[in-house]
């Protein structure tokens, strides 16, 4: 009895302080308002840069408050995708992979950027980037920071010019022959995969499917698995149908292999060591048609805000303060990820993180996005499943069954 | 041996109290009741209500990215799945992983079984060492089997003089995902199997020797027949456990090279997609599959037992 009644008590006393902790952690009405980013964990350190930055520079008003995401974007989409699907209210911006925009704003899981917000979300924003920002004539979304693909080759293996177009870029290869005569290229059952095909179509003058969902492909397209087969059975590596982002750079550093296309990230792996970078050449990334520009797929993060948010517009301002142009430098020189104004890669400090930055800008000044589509994540499984491993492409054949898969998802059917 | 006689004595004993139902032992029952209720309703809670939404939105056209279009579609995305070569090739797929991975660790479990039913000094070590990989969690051993037979970071292509990667081939694939599994549960497998050692008597199998079976027959013709319901019963665990495989074939392949299995399909459908409906009906059918193959098993298992007590 006497257990029971002191138990009871001591409960009642628990309770009681809980509250009274719970009511003074939420009715502290003078402390800054909690913003909440959601957005990958960059080890540069970064975004926590951009996020005090601007806590401070908000005059108490709001503090932005970093939630860390993994790594992988299919995994930031599934973890984010799945929050709001069930209203959570937690989430005030994200930091949203340049191919969610058409779904997130499709489910009304992020409010548009209208009036004021607009003209700041675009102002001074590469053209081309705009593109993965706006669906329905509405910008969901503002280009925070971006990436694209670049050609890196060995300057010992490959004496000469580097290649213009992929068919030349093969020749070159063959030529070289041996172990060292090889193209690396992301050939895994992954979105990476998509990112090669995309670009490829889009440089050979076609697209996947059009603004209205509906599938284009054709000849474009057929040249595009044209040029992954013949990569893969004439130069690939041996591991061609498994290599990502990371193994292929270490594949192509371990084996001095002639040529790779991949991110800028390479570089400053590649710059550690002073002697591999004297013999790295970096170029523009190779096209399909002689004399026409590659279209190169374009990454990166874009900023969205959250409908179930509960501080909006404060949520707007917090955004639109990590847009500007001393973050996005920052996010340069610590993450590697390349700015998305136009007018930053003329400043020395863009021209010290990215040496190379006057080829990154023509490429995304000519850069293409992926399918703006609601159902993106279909479209992209339905390639991976059509066209891996490269090595077994068959042209024509490969490009219909992507037909076939393209149209049951269209119908939400299993491919 | 004698379960019918266990039933039959458990029955008694549960009816005795029942005529002369005392106050105390009335109270004693309602509190017993009072205290499973919580963990009954939380059973209920987290495996039925899941199961029943299930089953109900696989009954839905139901895409998150479209939730205005939700609509009841009845059996259609089964349909859907049943027509599908994905769905079969998948099957096909998570068949080959089940049958090969169970039957390896069959064969090697009773090995281990065997060794450490005999082992005289150092048991507890010698259980402790085998049962390690059986504490190391899937998504980590899947990673360092990954990283030990992918060709840029692994040892083993170079100490076959491949020169292959082995995530490039279908086969190679399969070859990696299934020792994965091998190396994992093997130790789970021994472990049941070591129970079942345990109830074969000693006398018998001295007997034999005396009469002059050889150690082979011992054991084909003495301890396997009275281990069989050990035997079946770890092979049932293993089997409905194999079936789901996912962590695996996740972090190794993600269903690259024509080794998708069941339960990526699933998630495909369910968490890439977002396509609860279908992606439903994929988990469904997988459940349905578990439950045939448990009652194929059970239903076997029952014979056989049926059959020994029979013989004997």
């Amino acid at each position: 009895m006497l257990w029971g009644r002191t138990s009871a008590l001591v409960a009642t006393l628990a309770l009681a302080a809980l509250a009274a902790a719970g009511c003074g952690g939420s009715s502290g009405d003078k402390g800054p308002t909690d913003v909440k980013w959601y957005v990958f964990k960059e080890p540069g350190g970064a975004f926590d840069a951009a996020a005090a930055k601007c806590s401070k520079e908000s005059n108490g008003k709001y503090q932005v408050k970093v939630v860390a995401l993994p790594t992988d974007s299919d995994q930031q989409r599934e973890l984010v995708a799945r929050r709001l699907a069930a209203e959570d209210k937690d989430i005030d911006i994200i930091g949203m992979d340049v191919n969610w925009t058409a779904e997130f704003a499709e489910a009304k899981w992020i409010v548009p950027w209208t009036g004021p917000n607009q003209q700041a979300a675009e102002k001074g924003t590469i053209p081309a980037l705009l593109a993965s920002a706006q669906y329905k004539g509405q910008t969901w979304v503002a280009p925070f920071t971006t990436n694209t693909q670049l050609l890196f080759y060995h300057k010992d293996v490959v004496k000469g010019p580097p290649p213009q177009t992929w068919d030349e870029m093969i020749q070159q290869a063959q030529k070289i022959g041996g172990d060292k005569g090889k193209i690396v290229v992301q050939g895994r059952r992954y979105e990476g995969l998509v990112v090669w095909f995309n670009t490829l179509v889009a440089s050979a003058g076609g697209e996947i499917v059009d603004k209205d969902g509906n599938t284009k492909l054709g000849p474009p397209a057929e040249k595009a698995a044209q040029i992954m087969h013949d990569v893969a059975t004439k130069a690939g590596t041996p591991s061609i149908s498994n290599e990502k982002e990371d193994t292929g750079k270490d594949t192509f550093k371990a084996g001095d292999l002639a040529f790779m296309v991949n991110y800028p990230f390479v570089y400053a792996d590649i710059a550690k060591d002073k002697k591999a970078l004297a013999n790295l050449g970096v170029a523009r990334y190779p096209s399909v048609t002689p004399g026409q520009p590659s279209h190169v797929t374009f990454g990166g993060i874009n900023l969205g805000v959250s409908k179930f948010s509960k501080h909006q517009s404060l949520a707007f301002e917090a955004a639109k303060c990590l847009l500007q142009p001393e973050n996005q430098i920052v996010a340069s020189e610590k993450g590697g990820l390349a700015p998305t104004q136009e007018s930053l890669y003329d400043t020395p400090r863009i021209k010290k993180a990215f040496p190379f930055a006057d080829i990154m800008q023509a490429t995304l000044k000519d850069g293409v996005a992926r399918p703006v589509l609601p159902t993106y994540s279909d479209v992209s499984l339905a390639i991976q499943d059509a066209l891996h491993p490269p090595g077994s492409i068959d042209p024509v054949g490969s490009i219909k069954t992507l037909v076939e898969n393209l149209k049951k998802a269209k119908e939400g059917k299993l491919f | 041996m004698s379960t019918e006689a266990v039933t039959a004595d458990t029955r008694q004993t549960a009816q005795k109290p029942k005529k002369g139902l005392s106050d105390r032992a009335r109270s004693e029952r309602r509190t017993a009741w009072m205290l499973c209720a919580p963990a009954v309703i939380v059973m209920l809670l987290v495996t039925g209500y899941p199961i029943i939404y299930a089953v109900y939105l696989s009954l839905q056209k139901f895409d998150l990215r479209f939730p205005d279009d939700k609509e009841f579609v009845g059996l259609s995305n089964y349909v859907d799945v049943l027509t599908s070569t994905t769905w079969w090739t998948d099957v096909f797929n998570t068949v080959v992983i089940t049958v090969g991975s169970v039957g390896i660790e069959l064969v090697l479990g009773m090995l281990i079984a065997l060794v450490m039913h005999r082992a005289i000094f150092g048991r507890g070590a010698v259980r402790t060492a085998v049962l390690i990989p059986y504490g190391i969690i899937t998504v980590v051993a899947s990673f360092a089997w990954l990283y030990a037979f992918q060709k840029t970071s692994g040892f083993v292509p170079a100490l076959l003089g491949q020169n292959q990667d082995f995530f490039t081939t279908r086969e190679g694939s399969f070859l990696v995902i299934i020792l994965t599994e091998v190396w994992k549960t093997t130790p789970f497998m021994a472990l049941l199997l070591l129970a079942g050692l345990a109830l074969v008597p000693d006398e018998l199998l001295e007997a034999a020797k005396v009469d002059g079976a050889s150690a082979w027959q011992r054991f084909w013709r003495i301890t396997v027949p009275l281990m069989r319901p050990a035997i079946l019963v770890a092979v049932l665990f293993r089997t409905l456990d194999a079936f789901r495989v996912f962590d695996s074939v996740f972090i190794m392949t993600r269903g690259a090279n024509k080794t998708e299995t069941v339960s990526i399909l699933g998630y495909n459908e369910l968490i890439t997609r977002l396509n609860l409906g279908v992606g439903s009906a994929v988990s469904v059918l997988i459940f349905i599959c578990v439950i045939i193959i448990a009652v194929v098993f059970v239903k076997g298992l029952g014979a056989s037992t049926a059959q020994q007590t029979g013989d004997t």
